[in-house]
């Protein structure tokens, strides 16, 4: 299974297209008092994501990455903008049909339906599994909730998932309590549950970040691994760019609810235009005491986006700001050539 | 990447459930055993349990065999005045009494036929407290369950809707904390008759909306945040699914808990409503023999002491029954919340 | 041979927790050293018995740890007296003159050191003259709690995990290390506030923050006053365990080069203690391989980071991805980290080791020094072919 040279193969069909999507938080002083201030954490957002793509949002904390995330899966109801996605239109015969549905406007039955499309993968596997659920109960539990299967059916299915994210033998997981299992095997079973609908889309919340390292690779490589196998699209979320560097085909830098730089994963790593992307780049610590990095400074720290000013969101930490960044409006993504686009009028 | 062909689907999944829940309570189990507090706890409620549902059924005719004569017997069925036919007669808690005590001996002091003494109309005490033993068990559960059940719903819905919900029952809670509940009760015993059943009902349903609701309901918030309640809205879980399957479950412990130390208080609660004798559809219980006690003048200044069969063997049970939960509470409290453990 | 100037000796430091499962078996049989000046860097995964080392040498065990053998080496100038007298009638060790000389203490002045040396059966009298500094490492695993106090903070200081979130949020955080100072130094509060405003400068904070609350802090910025604070008292030694996990990237580089300049300027020892190797090469001189609650590996970080001799290092390396360098396809570890109530036979790595063979699975390896001050616990060493 190799896999480095798969992703580089272009890959054409849009399966999710994000446009314009905006999510404003109320900061509310009473229950009754009118929201004064919004907290923008996603803000005119857009992208896209092609099928079997792995496609990485890489940001600090707080910088809206997560709720990215939540309003992909309809977790949470975005305030503005569509978010188109391929389902198939006749979900409950087998044809190969499909449609594109703006699901940030689905309700009811419809948005159901479209759930079985979509799944996510959360950051704390102890915490992501019901601790009084034994493993059969959490990984069939989307079975349960779309009514398919019986009983045995059910268990065969579970056991087969269990085998393929390299829980073997499956009888020896099935009745186990979350508490029984290592952080490692947990993330298997959350990966497992995220499979068993066979979704085309998985949200994946720093799935790793909690892992040790002698398993966080394995847990990478069996992500990669289903992409390979099922074409399966992922949204990866991470704060970590050499792990994003590793899963990603393309990446996108947020940076207080905004894209600042979008392009293919080695292009932007290799060569970033945004000064943030740099300064993030350059601290990133080298396991190699050989290498003598020289770090970017930015000035102060990560604020919040709480009813932002008309200008860069950057602006105040930037080393290269001029008066024109100060006086228009947050630049906008604008293309560089091999799909690199950046956010940023000294570029 | 296939699946195993050798898989077999379990054949009886139910047995499976069942051991897991064995294994589950066998672990509860050994830490509960850990705790001292929580095991005196546990044996006074099965001497309790013991007390009044094994030994009550038998007690006279223990007596019989034992503690009388059969001159005693036979003098007891020829009395002149009140002889009895079977010695269920005597040892009746609401109307029993011992034909070879005269009236004026009573109260008697602890004897052979009358281990704890007689009352002031002649009722044998332990029999009086043994038969109040079961009602006390089934009304301190009873309320307890009804108190955890509705604790339970009321607190994992308000915190998962939050809202309009949410500020509906914590009001409706602050009015049931805030009300005035014995004086109701007064109201009310003077309409309706109030039996055990009934009062376990009411007592269950004004703490069930008070103060457990707001407990339950912070736990439900913590648990309400977990991602694996993200995870089942994913999957496409409806609120039905999320608050049954994944909430609920996880209150049950602290509910548990919880339910132990309301039997407590709607023990000690039945107990002081009897003392004030405001229970007249309850014919006998712990309190209803202290107040008895109290209302004939038996408790007061120095002659407290000279009938203290009156008064102490019920003020113990009841301190005795109600420290009991309270302490399988705390046991449980060590099982529940990791913390408190010593390791 | 070049002068060296011991801060810390560990040697077989053993501490195992009971709890409900079982004897947890987190610290087996630990050796290391470190000089005046050097960064240690304590690498390993969750539960391998990290933060245990830690909490062993500085004798801060939670009740249910059985400390089970081992000596803590804490070493300072003979000259100093409260060191001197406190080290009276303990196990020490003392270097003098590149020797080492070992046994109870029984008299210490400016001019000898007297001891017991009964290994030897003799009294070793050692004569010191006016320009000789002997330094004098006393065994913290053999003083009193009393005794100990002084030494978490003039000596040894810990910068805790999470510590950033340990500040109480109803003090300002000045006044919260001029509480500190004040417990353990004969000092004024004026005073107090002088130096905090220096330690401030000193971790790159302004000095008006001392007068602002926790919660006006960002997450960086507590993390440097928890840093001000475990210099406070000038300790010769801080050990810092995970001190930047929870920080974004950007503020942990940050903190980690200032920690870096300000531990090069007043010639302190640390140790690192994190899970993260990337940090571990960025921060340290030496590091330490820990796994399943044994260190495997030791020695110069240069050395470790470029020829790995355990099979374990050589993993967690492979295992990490990086930004500079091709790409490659990272090789997953089998296995799981080892349960430490039962921990594998023999060499608690060779379950997972491509490399073992029967006797790993036998006995456990010798923690040896495989090549010049390169320490390793190891059967089958990789040469440079494996590679």
């Amino acid at each position: 299974m190799i896999t480095v040279a798969l992703q580089t193969q272009t890959r054409t069909e849009t399966l999710v297209r994000v446009e314009h999507l905006r999510k404003l938080f109320p900061l509310r002083t009473g229950v009754f008092a009118r929201a004064r201030s919004f907290i923008h954490a996603v803000d005119d957002v857009s992208f896209e994501i092609k099928r079997g793509e792995i496609f990485g949002l890489i940001g600090e904390s707080g910088c809206g990455k997560t709720t990215t995330g939540s309003l992909l899966v309809r977790l949470l109801d975005p305030t503005s903008g569509h978010i188109y996605m391929r389902v198939p239109s006749h979900p409950e015969t087998n044809s190969q049909e499909e449609q594109y549905v703006d699901i940030a406007t689905l309700e009811g039955r419809a948005l159901k339906e479209f759930r079985r499309n979509v799944q996510m993968i959360f950051q704390d596997p102890y915490e992501s599994l019901n601790p009084r659920m034994t493993v059969f109960d959490i990984v069939a539990e989307p079975l349960g909730i779309h009514g398919i299967g019986n009983v045995y059916e059910r268990e065969e299915r579970v056991a087969e998932l269990l085998s393929l994210v390299g829980l073997t033998p499956p009888e020896s997981f099935l009745f186990r309590y979350p508490h029984e299992l290592s952080g490692g095997q947990r993330q298997r079973v959350a990966i497992a549950r995220a499979m068993i609908l066979n979704p085309s889309f998985i949200v994946a919340d720093e799935p790793t970040s909690m892992l040790d390292v002698s398993i966080r690779t394995g847990v990478m490589n069996l992500m990669l691994d289903l992409r390979e196998e099922f074409g399966i699209s992922y949204l990866y979320i991470t704060h970590d760019l050499a792990v994003a560097r590793y899963m990603c085909d393309r990446i996108a830098v947020m940076y207080l609810g905004k894209i600042v730089e979008l392009g293919p994963t080695e292009e932007v790593i290799q060569n970033p235009l945004h000064p943030y992307t740099r300064a993030l780049i350059s601290a990133v610590p080298i396991p190699d005491p050989a290498v003598e990095r020289q770090p970017i400074e930015i000035k102060g720290g990560v604020s919040k986006p709480i009813d932002p000013p008309p200008r860069c969101r950057f602006y105040d930490r930037c080393p290269i700001a001029t008066e024109r960044c100060a006086q228009s409006d947050h630049p906008p993504l604008e293309d560089k050539g091999r799909g690199h686009f950046v956010a940023c009028y000294e570029i | 990447m296939q699946a195993t062909s050798t898989f077999k689907p379990t054949e009886a999944l139910w047995r499976v459930r069942l051991h897991l829940l064995w294994r589950g309570l066998k672990g509860t189990w050994a830490m509960f055993a850990e705790s001292k507090i929580g095991l005196t706890g546990l044996g006074i409620i099965v001497f309790f349990a013991i007390f009044g549902f094994v030994l009550w059924p038998i007690y006279p005719w223990l007596m019989e065999r034992f503690a009388w004569t059969p001159e005693e017997l036979e003098a007891a069925r020829n009395v002149p005045y009140g002889a009895i036919s079977s010695i269920e007669q005597v040892y009746h808690p609401v109307v029993g009494y011992d034909p070879l005590i005269p009236g004026i001996e009573n109260p008697s002091p602890p004897s052979r036929r009358h281990p704890l003494g007689t009352n002031q109309y002649g009722r044998d005490i332990l029999a009086q407290l043994m038969a109040s033993t079961s009602s006390e068990f089934m009304l301190g559960v009873l309320a307890a369950f009804i108190t955890v059940v509705i604790g339970t719903l009321v607190g994992a819905i308000t915190a998962y809707y939050g809202g309009f919900v949410d500020t509906f029952f914590m009001r409706l809670a602050d009015v049931f904390i805030l009300f005035p509940l014995v004086s109701f009760l007064i109201v009310l015993g003077s309409m309706i008759e109030l039996t055990l059943i009934k009062l376990a009902f009411i007592l269950g349903i004004f703490f069930g909306f008070g103060q457990i609701t707001v407990i339950l309901k912070s736990q439900a918030l913590a648990v309400k945040v977990k991602p694996y309640i993200e995870a089942a809205k994913v999957a496409g879980g409806g609120h039905f699914h999320v608050i049954f399957r994944h909430i609920i479950p996880n209150l049950l412990p602290l509910a548990f808990l919880y339910m132990m130390f309301n039997v407590t208080s709607a023990i000690f609660s039945e107990a002081a409503l009897s003392f004030f004798g405001l229970l007249p559809g309850i014919k006998i219980s712990w309190g209803i023999m202290i107040d008895a006690a109290h209302s004939d003048g038996y408790i007061l200044g120095g002659r407290s002491f000279q009938n203290w069969w009156l008064w102490v063997p019920p003020g113990v049970a009841i301190t005795l029954l109600c420290s009991a939960f309270y302490l399988v509470g705390r046991g449980l409290d060590e099982v529940v919340n990791p913390r408190l453990r010593k390791r | 041979m070049t002068k060296r100037y011991p801060v810390l000796h560990v040697e077989n430091l053993t501490m195992h927790y009971l709890t409900r499962k079982g004897e947890v078996k987190a610290v087996e049989n630990v050796s290391f050293s470190l000089d005046k000046g050097e960064a240690l860097g304590l690498v390993g995964e969750s539960g391998c018995g990290k933060t245990s080392v830690a909490l062993t040498l500085l004798r801060l065990l939670p009740e249910n740890a059985r400390f089970l053998g081992g000596h803590v080496y804490f070493f300072r100038d003979s000259t100093d007296e409260a060191h001197a007298r406190r080290a009276v009638g303990k196990p020490v060790k003392i270097l003098l003159d590149g020797q080492e000389h070992q046994g109870r203490l029984l008299e210490a002045t400016r001019s000898h050191l007297v001891l017991d040396a009964s290994a030897n059966g003799r009294r070793e009298q050692l004569r010191l003259n006016r320009q000789d500094v002997a330094r004098l490492g006393v065994d913290l695993t053999a003083l009193s709690d009393e005794e100990m106090r002084p030494i978490r903070w003039k000596g040894i200081s810990m910068i805790f995990q999470a510590a950033m979130n340990s500040l109480n949020p109803v003090y300002k955080v000045g006044d919260q290390i001029i509480e500190a100072l004040q417990t353990h130094l004969p000092i004024s509060v004026p005073e107090a506030r002088e130096r905090v405003a220096e330690l401030f400068q000193l971790v790159g904070l302004d000095r008006q923050l001392m007068d602002r609350y926790p919660h006006e802090y960002s997450g960086g910025m507590k993390q440097r006053a928890v840093i001000a604070m475990a210099l406070a008292c000038e300790p010769d030694m801080i050990i810092a365990d995970e001190p930047t996990t929870a920080l974004d990237v950007i503020v942990q580089d940050k903190i980690l080069r200032e920690m870096r300049q300000i531990q090069k300027k007043l010639n302190m020892s640390m140790i690192y203690i994190s899970h993260d190797i990337a940090v571990i090469a960025e921060v340290a001189d030496k590091v330490g391989v820990m796994y399943g609650g044994g260190l495997v590996e030791f020695g110069p970080s240069d050395a470790i980071f470029k020829n790995p001799i355990h099979p374990y290092t050589k993993a967690l390396m492979s295992a990490f991805p990086s930004i500079k360098g091709e790409k490659v396809k990272l090789a997953a570890l089998p296995g799981e980290p080892p349960d430490l109530i039962k921990p594998p036979s023999g060499c608690r790595f060779h379950p997972r080791c491509p490399f073992a063979t029967e006797i790993c699975e036998r006995e456990v390896p010798e923690f040896r020094e495989h090549k010049p001050s390169q320490y390793a616990a190891c059967w089958n060493p990789l040469s440079k072919g494996d590679r």
